[in-house]
Parts: structure tokens; sequence; C-alpha cells
């Protein structure tokens, strides 16, 4: 049996068996999104039967144990250079896969010339994007993507977009160019949830095996600590309040003909500028 | 096919570029700036990822990768910063591959924090410095300014950096590969501190490109098929583990400085003064040491190779039955700090240097001499 076919129903939901490649139970806090995209990754790249010949490159934040949890050759980055250290290891290995595995102060705040460079170079990578809206592993402040009015260690009264900026939606951002070849955006907010996620990062390593581009899936996930709420409350937020902020689907899967209604810099287009 | 592939692919799996059959590629004698024979030096030994970012006085050395690299089949990639350079430099080096990066004063700053992280995960890489004025933005000339950064640690924590220092084209191209075979034999990066008249300079060399053969390293990443899975990093949280690993990274820099220590001398037969200089400010030191000689005052010049290590006991003994010691550098009192240490208090060490882009004059420096004979010495700037 592989892993990842479903080993028994149970009360009508489904249950995978523990793929071998998530080598040891990972020490995230209760109810951290972290454990669960680990989870997915294992479970897919088994799938694919990939493990063997696939290199991780770790991040900075409190994903960095990531390489204690996933039985996988593994490199560690700078906080932030994870892109540029995959894309060494990607161009001077293209029959391997690699994927970064990054947190959103990671990918979107120190490293986000490294994110957007990788992409408009189209390099051959997956980028698993864990976003929490803030700063776990430095204790909890606030994160490019942390909300509007959201409390943080660093923005005690609520970010005020006044003075602290809107936030960054890196994968949009991401989806107009045009080496990227798939973007998506999940969640771990339910069980269905849950699935699609896992079926868009499978996609994502299909992309990367095809040669096609470079290929992104962001997941939404939790921070309860950093977000001074219980599991169950911080599940309800990512639900809802998260969830409105940040739209969860597919942005961009060039191969099956979804693209960005905005047309791709670069890319052959109409001019956006004629009649003006 | 990879380029690591083909080099698994070559004769005994070791590593020889595409296109050379003997041990030693000869071209015949030509007119080669320095950065752009660096660069080819380091095609022939074997490497197989350049990463880079325009910058003077090192851009042709990137120009001549972007065109050289891929007629080799090997990769090269113009970064979108140093930064990003450097850390596709510690992904390839990671997966394997033997790895050239180069930049110039302000791009080395940038690629401190990966450098510490590279040493601290015993990856091998050579950095090529071809060091400018500064501070700051500076100015494009040659200057050696980065002498404290590249040989006290340059990014943070307990590490070094083998340093090695060539003063014509035709050393640098020796030096290439003596860089690679230091990088993979100790784990570690291995800095080339140039300066802006070597890179630019133009000079007839007839060089012999040499190749250097590679096995594939035992510690590579190229995915964990059938055995347990390797790991390259820095981070060992529990202090006890971090402790062990400096340590054994110490252990590896106690061995480079027994074993690896170079330098060269000129009329150092019972000197008066010795002058201490390297780089292009040894050529001007070595001009001044004739001139000094015709006048039959004895000057000799110590000319380290590698900065670090420090070849300091070779310098004591040499500078033995001296009066003065003179350190000659395009840089306000750098290397003089190492001359001093080196030096321990037995002679007066005196400084003649000069920064922002302007080089000594023979005249400077033999005004310099006679002054340190005759005073006991005093810096001089
Ligand atoms: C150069 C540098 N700056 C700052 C830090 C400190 N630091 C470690 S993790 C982190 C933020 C991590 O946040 P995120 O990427 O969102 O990951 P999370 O912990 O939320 O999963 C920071 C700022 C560092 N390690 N290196
Ligand atoms: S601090 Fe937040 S992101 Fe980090 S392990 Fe705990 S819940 Fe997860
Ligand atoms: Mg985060």
């Amino acid at each position: 049996m592989t892993v990842g076919e479903p080993l028994v129903e149970q009360e009508g939901r489904t249950v995978y068996r523990r793929p071998q490649l998530l080598s040891n139970p990972t020490s995230y806090c209760p109810g951290c999104g972290h454990g669960i995209v680990h989870r997915l990754v294992a479970e897919v790249l088994e799938e694919l039967g990939v493990g063997g010949k696939t290199i991780l490159v770790g991040s900075v934040g409190c994903s960095v144990f990531a390489y204690d949890f996933l039985a996988l050759d593994s490199v560690e980055s700078p906080h932030g250079r994870a892109p540029a250290v995959a894309t060494g290891v990607k161009r001077v290995r293209p029959d391997r896969v690699v994927f970064t595995y990054q947190g959103d102060g990671d990918l979107a705040a120190i490293g986000t010339a490294e994110i957007v460079h990788a992409a408009a170079r189209g390099e051959r990578i997956t980028v698993i994007f864990v976003n929490n809206g803030i700063y776990g592993m430095t204790g909890g402040q606030m994160a490019p993507t942390t909300l509007a009015g959201q409390q943080t260690t660093s923005s005690p009264r609520g970010r005020d977009v006044a003075t602290q900026g809107y936030p960054l939606p890196v994968t949009e951002m991401l989806s107009l160019l045009p080496g990227v070849q798939y973007a998506a955006r999940g969640s771990v907010a339910d069980p269905a949830l849950v699935g699609k996620t896992r079926a868009a990062i499978r996609r994502a390593f299909e992309v990367q095996l095809e040669d096609r581009g470079f290929s992104i899936v962001e997941v939404l996930s939790t921070c309860p600590v950093g977000w001074g709420l219980t599991p169950v409350e911080a599940m309800e937020r990512l639900r809802t309040t998260v969830m409105d902020a940040y739209p969860v689907g597919t942005f961009v899967d060039r191969a099956r003909g979804i693209a960005p209604s905005l047309p791709t810099p670069g890319a052959p287009h109409r001019s956006v500028t004629e009649g003006f | 096919m990879t380029a690591l592939d083909r080099r698994a692919d070559s004769r005994d799996g070791s590593v020889a570029p595409a296109r050379s059959d003997a041990g030693a590629r000869r071209v015949d004698r030509v007119l080669m700036k320095g950065n752009e024979a660096i660069a080819e030096a380091a095609i022939a030994v074997g490497c197989d990822a350049y990463f880079g970012y325009p910058i003077t006085p090192q851009a042709e050395l990137l120009e001549w990768m972007a065109r050289r690299m891929p007629e080799e089949g090997r990769v090269f990639v113009q970064a979108e910063s140093e930064l990003a350079a450097i850390n596709m430099a510690l992904g390839a080096s990671a997966a394997g591959a033997r790895v050239l990066v180069s930049s110039s004063s302000p791009g080395i700053s940038l690629m401190a924090e990966a450098m510490s992280y590279m040493a601290g995960s015993r990856l091998p890489v050579v950095l090529v410095n071809v060091m400018r004025g500064g501070p700051g933005l500076g100015s494009i000339g040659a200057a050696q300014g980065d002498y404290l950064q590249a040989t006290k640690g340059h990014g943070h924590g307990d590490y070094h950096v083998p340093v090695l220092a060539p003063s014509s084209i035709a050393e640098a191209i020796d030096l290439v590969r003596d860089a690679f075979i230091l990088a993979e034999r100790y784990r570690t990066p291995v800095m080339i501190l140039a300066d802006g008249i070597l890179g630019q300079a133009m000079e007839p060399v007839a060089p012999a490109f040499r190749t250097l053969e590679r096995q594939r390293p035992d510690w590579a990443l190229e995915g964990a098929e059938g055995r347990p899975p390797r790991v390259l990093k820095s981070l060992h949280l529990r202090p006890e583990d971090l402790e062990e690993q400096d340590l054994a990274l110490q252990r590896v820099y106690d061995e480079i400085r027994r074993s690896e220590q170079r330098w060269a001398g000129e009329r150092l037969d019972d000197p008066d003064i010795v002058l201490v200089a390297y780089g292009s400010a040894a050529r001007v030191a070595r001009t001044a040491v004739e001139r000094l000689r015709e006048d039959g005052v004895g000057a000799g010049l110590f000319r380290p190779i590698t900065l670090w290590p420090f070849p300091s006991e070779p310098l004591r003994h040499v500078a033995r039955g001296a009066r003065a010691v003179l350190a000659v550098e395009m840089s306000a009192g750098q290397l003089v700090e190492d001359v001093r240490l080196a030096i321990e208090g037995a002679l007066p060490v005196s400084l003649h240097g000069r920064m922002g882009g302007m080089v000594p004059s023979p005249d400077g420096v033999v005004e310099a001499a006679r002054r340190a004979l005759s005073t006991g010495g005093e810096d001089g700037r």
C-alpha cells in the first residue's frame, strides 16, 4: 500500500497512514499549523515516490527544525534566503526535487527579493509558504502579512495601516510573473480545506517534476501562541477573519490554462495602455 | 545531463573540465586582465557553478563567466544581489558542486552572513574580493581596506576563512587552484583577496591553466535514497552541542595554521629593514627595496601570501637581525596589526599606508623606510 492511500474510512472520514518521511513527532505548540503542513508535504512526496531524490531547503522561523521531522536530505538557509539557496541546489542538480519551506516573515519580509527573483527566473523549485500572519519564533511580532488592526507584540495597538502599511499579498503578486507556473493558496482551517491544500501541494510538485517552472503553495496557518488564542479559537479565527482577508484558491496553473486576468508583464498581451 | 553528472561521468569519477585531456592545458602567451585570468583559471580547475552580481572593479570576471560557463555546459547565474549570489553558492556547494563567487568590497560586506553560515555548515566555496576604496561606496580605485574584514572573520561568530593574496596575474591563476584545494580539503570557504589594480591590469601571461581532480564529496546532498538523510546546518541550539561544533572547527583552523602558511621573500639576506606588503602594494614595495639596495640600504621584502593564517613565525624569523619593520599597505593600518602581533615588540614596526584608491609610490616607500631606520619608526599615512 502506498502512503496517502486511505487506510480506513472512519465515521465517514478518510484516515491516512502516517508517512514514513515523517521521521519524528513534531514539537510545535498545540494547535500549530506547521505540523499539518509537514504531514501534507511528507504524504505528497511519498505518494509521488520522490522522497529519496528530494532536497529540503530549510528557512529560519519556527519550522527551522523541519529537517528533524522530515526524513529528507536538507540544507539550512540564512533567514529569507531559501529561494536563492534552492536556486543553487536545483541549478547544479536539475534532476532532483528541490523545495523550500518558509514562514511569512522569512518569505514576505526579509526574503522578498529572493522569492520575487527566483519566481521571475522561473526556477524549477517548489515553495511551501506557511503564512500564519506573525513572527512565531521570535515572540509574535508583526509580519508583513499581519492583518490591518491585528494586535501583535510589535503592533500593540493593532496594525495601523497609516504607519505600518497593508498586508502583503505575495502569492497574488507572484502570480503575475510568467515564470510562475503554479500558484495557489490553501488553508488548514478544516479537513476539507486540508484536503484541497494537499492536492495543491501535490500539483506544485508535479509542476516541478514536469520541469515547467516555479511553483508555490501558500498555506494559511495558525499560531495560537502568537495570536494569544486557544487552539480552537485560533482555528475559528483562521476560518473567518483570516480567510476573509486572504482568499484561497488556485491563482495560476498555466499548463491547465489558469492564469491571472491581468496582463502578464513580459508575456504577449494586448497593451493595457491602448485607448488611453 | 547535470554539471555534476558530467563530473561523475568523467574518467574515474573525478572532476575534469569538459575540454581538457591532460593534466595541464597550455595556452599561448596572451594578454589577459586579472579578472579574466581568475575566471578562466576557475573554469580550468573544474568550477561547476558561478554566481555573481556586477560591481566595479570586478565586473569583467562576471562577464567572462557569463560567456564561458555556458560554453562549458556549466552553471552561471547573475543574481539579484550579492546576498542572493552567495546563498546560491551555499546551495550549489551543499549539493556537491565546486563553486566560485566574486565581488568587490561593498558586495563582500553583503555576503558576510552567508559566509558565516557556510563556515558553520562546513561548505566549501571560493570567494574572490577585488577590493576597492572604502568605507561606504568609497571609490572604484584599488585599495586594501578590507584586510581586517577578510582576515578577522568577515561575518558573525567564531570562524575564519583562509585568505590568499596574489600579487601578479600569474600568481592569481595558481592561487585559484590552491584556493579550491584548501576549500575542499578543509571544507571551508576560502577567499582570494585581490585589488582593483590586479583585477583590471592587463599582463601578458603564459598561464598553465591547471585542472584539479575531485571525487564527489560523501557529505553532499543528493536525496536520501537508500541511506539516512544528510543535514547541512550551522544551528546547534544546545550550548554544549554548539561548543563541541565550535571546537571541531577550531581544530580545523589549528591544522590550517600548522600546515598552510605561505609567504615569499626577496632580498632577505641579512636585512636592516624588512618591508611587509601583499598584493599590489608588494609590487611597489619590491621596487622600493631595489632602490634602497642600490643606495646601500639593507632592505628586504616579506610578502605574506596567506593573510590568514598570517605567517607570523616566518616573519619573526626573517626579521631577527633587522633594526626595523615597515608595513606598506593600501589601507589605514590594517596589515600592520598582524605584523605587530608577529614581531611581538621585538623591533619597532611602522606603517606606510595610502588609502581611498591612492597607491603608495616607490619614492614614498623609500622615504618611509629611511625614516623608520633613523627614528625607530612612526606611522605615516
Ligand atoms: C538576519 C536575521 N534576522 C532576524 C532573525 C530572527 N528571526 C528568527 S525567525 C524570525 C521570524 C520568523 O517568522 P516566520 O518566518 O513568519 O516564521 P514562523 O515562526 O512564524 O513560522 C526572525 C525575525 C534571524 N534569525 N536572522
Ligand atoms: S509559536 Fe506559533 S508558529 Fe511557532 S510553533 Fe508555536 S504555534 Fe507554531
Ligand atoms: Mg509566521
